[in-house]
Parts: structure tokens; C-alpha cells; sequence
């Protein structure tokens, strides 16, 4: 199989790999996908409380070289981004910039998935310290 | 010695035809181009005299009669005619037939037209350590059935079934056994007799041969082995396989059984080491390693192991100067996992881990330690990038998380 440059790229010099600190009220952790399939992306953001502004955004994947550089482009693209933007994103632009065959589509599903539960995740936090309810969204470890 | 990229460790897959082997067969394909067949001059009696010899080394390679090997266009073909050639033959007897769900996909899908088409199959399951339990072979044995079909060695994790007590049962039964033993053939002895089969699958690219050609063993005596004929026209190879035979490739096939027989003792060695030196050096240079399979009943040549915590399409790219293959479902054009694996019992995360090394007559030390260094490399970086070893390291039980998915 033949990968596009930039998937290559994104494999070769990821950006953003790492961990932001999951307890900072600040920070919305998504964790989608499963080992069984394959496929497990975790994406952090760091938001602004003020602004909304995605000041920082981190990724760690357990996955293909494609579900490596989506999860690394989709860090890159939500720097900057105020979480609505961040929301708006969708995987047919990932799949788009990266050049993704169809048997790749889904990592850039998975991709926006974490997205999503990261915003989620963070929009939770917010909501707990205002004392509405929080919703399930992404992976839990049991007790 | 400057050591060649890419480097190819995958010999499982195909192997490069032997320089030796090729000087045999080009005369085949100008010179005596004659149709083995022609009986009438001596174009057509060269060819014949040059496919007997070849029927001779062949059937020396597994301690058969040269009038027990039928030449076909592979092992896939062969697996074919076995198959459905006894099925159909002794369908009166029955209806039944037993194999393994680790058995390569020639004989699973033809096992499963053999049930569309109105037979049973039994597929056995494996152990952890790929073998297949010979109470669950007994058991599974009813009066109707006509066939036991299990392979000699596994394609992927090269694990050695038990041949000669399955032969042994199916004897003591009167069933027929086949066994696919493609990736066996030139590589560990093998002998028809000793095996107590009935009918045997090789295929000539996988020791050093040219692709397109094999061979399938019928036994003649003890019993006598009837096929229905798959492929009908001339009635060559005794009826059971018509077709104008590929005098090139079968020169080929022989002469690469002859290598094979000549040095598998001195390369079998060599590669055990080979193996055993590659298999030390990861285990001293990573944890969380798993070995696939039996290291015990395994070919000398083979290793497959799961990084865990890394996904094996990563690891390929990342080695994109070392052909290799994996169980990962990423590298798969149907995006499953190797079932081969999932037979095991692992755990799909671990198929998806796992990487296939298949050694061969052209590997070297030096090949072995670049891929050693490469790989140590690679799995250290795809960890540190891995949130499944990140929680590992944190304490979390993986076992226990609640994944969410598409």
C-alpha cells in the first residue's frame, strides 16, 4: 500500500505527541477505539476558559501509520481553534488533506470521534463546576 | 559484506527461485521447448525424460515413488484436487470431512463450497500452542467421514501439528489424510511413510522454486488413492490432472527439491541459530513481548511475536527498509485480523501486534541484527506514542477499561 507524503510525514515527525494533565479542569481528554479493533486514539485540548481558544492539544494512538497522522493533523488543526470551530471539523477533511484511501476512511472517523469526546470531556468539566449533571462521552476505567 | 536494502524476511510469503535452479530451467524454454507429451520425437521425449527426473527428485524429497507425484500449477491447486477430488471419488462413503481452523485459506474455502455444496466439515480448533488436540480429532470422527485434511506447518506462526499420530488415527480408522505441507517440504525431513499419509500439498516458490507449479503426492499402495480429476481434458498425470505439463517450472521443482534435500540439514541449522539469535535479541532489548505458538513444534526458520501496545502496520512502516509481515488487520485487504492468531486465543489486540518472520537461505547475522536494531528502535518510539502503554505504565488495567467504539 501506497502512503501519500503527508501521512508520511505525519508518521515520520508527529506533532504533538504526549499528555497534557488529565485532572486540569481546564483540559478535555478524549479516548476512543478499542485494542480488539485496532485502533485507539487519545486527544487532549487545552482550552482558555476566557477566550475558548484551543491554546494547546496533544495526541497519543495505538493504530496505522493513517490513524497516526489523522490523530496528529487533527492536533495541529485544532491549535488556534475556539471549540466551536474544533467541532465543526469533519474526517472528510482529514481525509481530504492526508489523501486517504477508502479502507483508511475510518481512522479519520475515529479521529473526529476524539475530537468530539475531547470537546465533550472538557465541556463536562466546565459544566460540573457550574453544577449541571455531567453525560457519558468516552472510555471509562472501572472501578 | 555490504549488506543489501531492503532486506527480505519474508520467506513464508515466497522465496527468490535458487540461481542454480534457474540454470536448469532455462534450457527448457528455447532449447527443449517439446511438449512432454509429444511421444512421437525427441523434442517431446526430452521433455519427458526432464519431467520424470523431476518427478524422481520430488518424490525423493518426501520418500515417495515417483509415480505417486502429480505435477499442478501450485499449492493452492493441489490443495483443490485432494480436496474435492476425494470428496467426489468416495462420496458414496460419505460426506464428512475434518480440518483445522488454523489450515490456509486453499483448504478452508474449498471445505466451505465443499459444504455449500451439501457436505460437512468439522474444523478442529487449536491449543494455545497452535497444535491441534488429538481427544478432540477422535471425537470428532463419525462413519461418514472421508477425508482428514491437516497441514503440516503453519503458514503463519509456523507451528508443527503432531502429522504422525493424526496419521496413525486416521489409519487405525481407514480415513484418508492430506496434509497441506507447504511450508514443510525442503525444510524439516519429511516422509510420506513416516507420516502415515495419504496425500500431500507442496508448492515449488516456497523452497527456492518458481512459482506457478507444485505438486500433489497420491499414494498407491496401502491404500490405493482414487481422485476425481478437477481439471478434465488429455488425461495427463495418470487422469488426474490434464493439461500440458510446465516443463520449465517442473525442471525447476526439481532441481529446487533436489537443492533443498542436499542442504536442509546444514541450512535448517544455520537458520535455527539464525532464529534463536534474532528471538534473544528482541527479548533483551524490549518487554512485553509474546511469542505466537509453540516454540517447541515450530519450523527452524520461523518467528512470529506481538509488541504489544504497538499496532503492526505502524511497525511496518517504520521498518520500511525490512520486508515482514503482520497479523494486524490494518495490513489485511479485508481489515481482519489474522485468524490464524485469533485461533491461538490471544486476544485481537495482540494479533494486531504481531509481526511474521520467515527466515531463509540468503539471510545473514548482520540482516539479523539491523532488523533487531531497526525494530528496537521503532516499537521504543510507536510506546512512547501508544496510549495503551502509557496506561499500562500508569497501573490501569486494560482488561478492565470500557472502550467506546464506532
Amino acid at each position: 500500500m501506497a502512503y501519500s507524503n503527508k501521512v508520511i510525514d505525519h508518521y515520520e515527525n508527529p506533532r504533538n505527541v504526549g499528555s497534557l494533565p488529565k485532572d486540569d479542569s481546564n483540559v478535555g481528554t478524549g479516548l476512543v477505539g478499542a485494542p480488539e479493533c485496532g485502533d485507539v486514539m487519545k486527544l487532549q485540548v487545552k482550552v482558555n476558559p476566557e477566550t475558548g481558544v484551543i491554546d494547546d492539544a496533544k495526541f497519543k494512538t495505538f493504530g496505522c501509520g493513517s490513524a497516526i497522522a489523522s490523530s496528529s493533523l487533527a492536533t495541529e488543526w485544532l491549535k488556534g481553534k475556539t471549540v466551536d470551530q474544533a467541532l465543526a471539523i469533519k474526517n472528510t477533511d482529514i481525509v481530504a488533506e492526508l489523501s486517504l484511501p477508502p479502507v483508511k476512511i475510518h481512522c479519520s472517523v475515529l479521529a473526529e470521534d476524539a475530537i468530539k469526546a475531547a470537546i465533550a470531556d472538557y465541556k463536562s468539566k466546565q459544566d460540573k463546576e457550574k453544577g449541571v449533571p455531567a453525560t457519558a462521552g468516552h472510555a471509562q476505567p472501572n472501578a | 559484506m555490504t549488506m543489501k536494502l531492503p532486506i527480505y524476511m519474508d520467506y513464508h510469503a515466497t522465496t527468490p527461485v535458487d540461481p542454480r535452479v534457474v540454470d536448469a530451467m532455462l534450457p527448457y524454454f528455447t532449447q527443449h521447448f517439446g511438449n512432454a507429451a509429444s511421444r512421437n520425437h525427441a523434442f517431446g521425449w526430452e521433455a519427458e525424460e526432464a519431467v520424470e527426473t523431476a518427478r524422481r527428485q520430488v518424490a525423493d524429497l518426501i520418500g515417495a515413488n515417483p509415480k505417486e507425484i502429480i505435477f499442478t500449477s501450485g499449492a493452492t491447486e493441489s490443495n483443490n484436487l485432494a480436496i474435492k477430488g476425494v470428496a467426489e471419488m468416495y462420496r458414496e462413503k460419505g460426506n464428512h470431512i475434518i480440518t483445522c481452523v488454523t489450515e490456509h485459506k486453499a483448504v478452508i474455502d474449498t471445505c466451505k463450497k465443499l459444504e455449500k455444496m451439501g457436505g460437512r466439515v468439522t474444523y478442529l480448533p487449536v491449543q494455545k500452542d497452535g497444535r491441534i488436540n488429538l481427544d478432540d480429532l477422535r471425537a470428532a470422527i463419525t462413519d461418514k467421514t472421508v477425508l482428514i485434511t491437516i497441514m503440516t506447518a503453519n503458514n503463519e506462526i509456523g507451528v508443527l501439528q503432531p502429522i504422525a499420530e493424526i496419521g496413525a488415527i486416521a489409519k487405525e480408522k481407514g480415513i484418508l489424510f492430506h496434509t497441506d505441507a507447504v511450508q514443510a517440504v525442503g525444510k524439516v525431513p519429511f516422509s510420506v511413510t513416516e507420516a502415515k499419509v495419504d496425500l500431500v500439498s507442496m508448492s515449488g516458490h516456497k523452497f527456492y522454486g518458481p512459482k506457478g507449479v507444485g505438486a500433489l503426492y497420491v499414494r498407491r499402495r496401502n491404500p490405493r488413492v482414487l481422485l476425481a480429476e478437477q481439471i478434465s481434458g488429455g488425461g495427463h498425470e495418470r487422469g488426474m490432472r490434464s493439461g500440458t505439463l510446465n516443463v520449465p517450472g517442473i525442471v525447476g521443482l526439481g532441481a529446487a527439491a533436489a537443492l533443498a534435500q542436499a542442504e536442509m540439514a546444514t541450512e535448517g541449522a544455520r537458520l535455527r541459530k539464525l532464529r534463536d539469535g534474532l528471538n534473544k535479541k528482541l527479548h533483551a532489548n524490549l518487554d512485553e513481548l509474546y511469542i505466537n505458538g509453540s516454540m517447541e513444534h515450530r519450523l527452524p526458520h520461523n518467528l512470529n511475536v506481538s509488541f504489544a501496545y504497538v499496532e503492526g502496520e505502524s511497525l511496518l512502516m517504520g521498518i520500511n527498509d525490512v520486508a515482514v509481515s503482520s497479523g494486524s488487520a490494518c495490513t489485511s485487504a479485508s481489515l481482519e485480523p489474522s485468524y490464524v492468531l485469533k485461533a491461538l486465543g490471544a486476544g485481537d489486540d495482540l494479533a494486531h501486534s504481531s509481526i511474521r518472520f520467515g527466515l531463509g537461505r540468503w539471510t545473514t547475522e548482520e540482516e539479523v541484527d539491523y532488523v533487531v536494531e531497526k525494530l528496537t528502535t521503532v516499537v521504543r518510539r510507536l510506546r512512547e506514542m501508544s496510549p495503551l502503554y502509557e496506561m499500562v505504565k500508569e497501573g490501569v488495567d486494560l482488561t478492565k477499561m470500557q472502550w467506546v467504539t464506532h
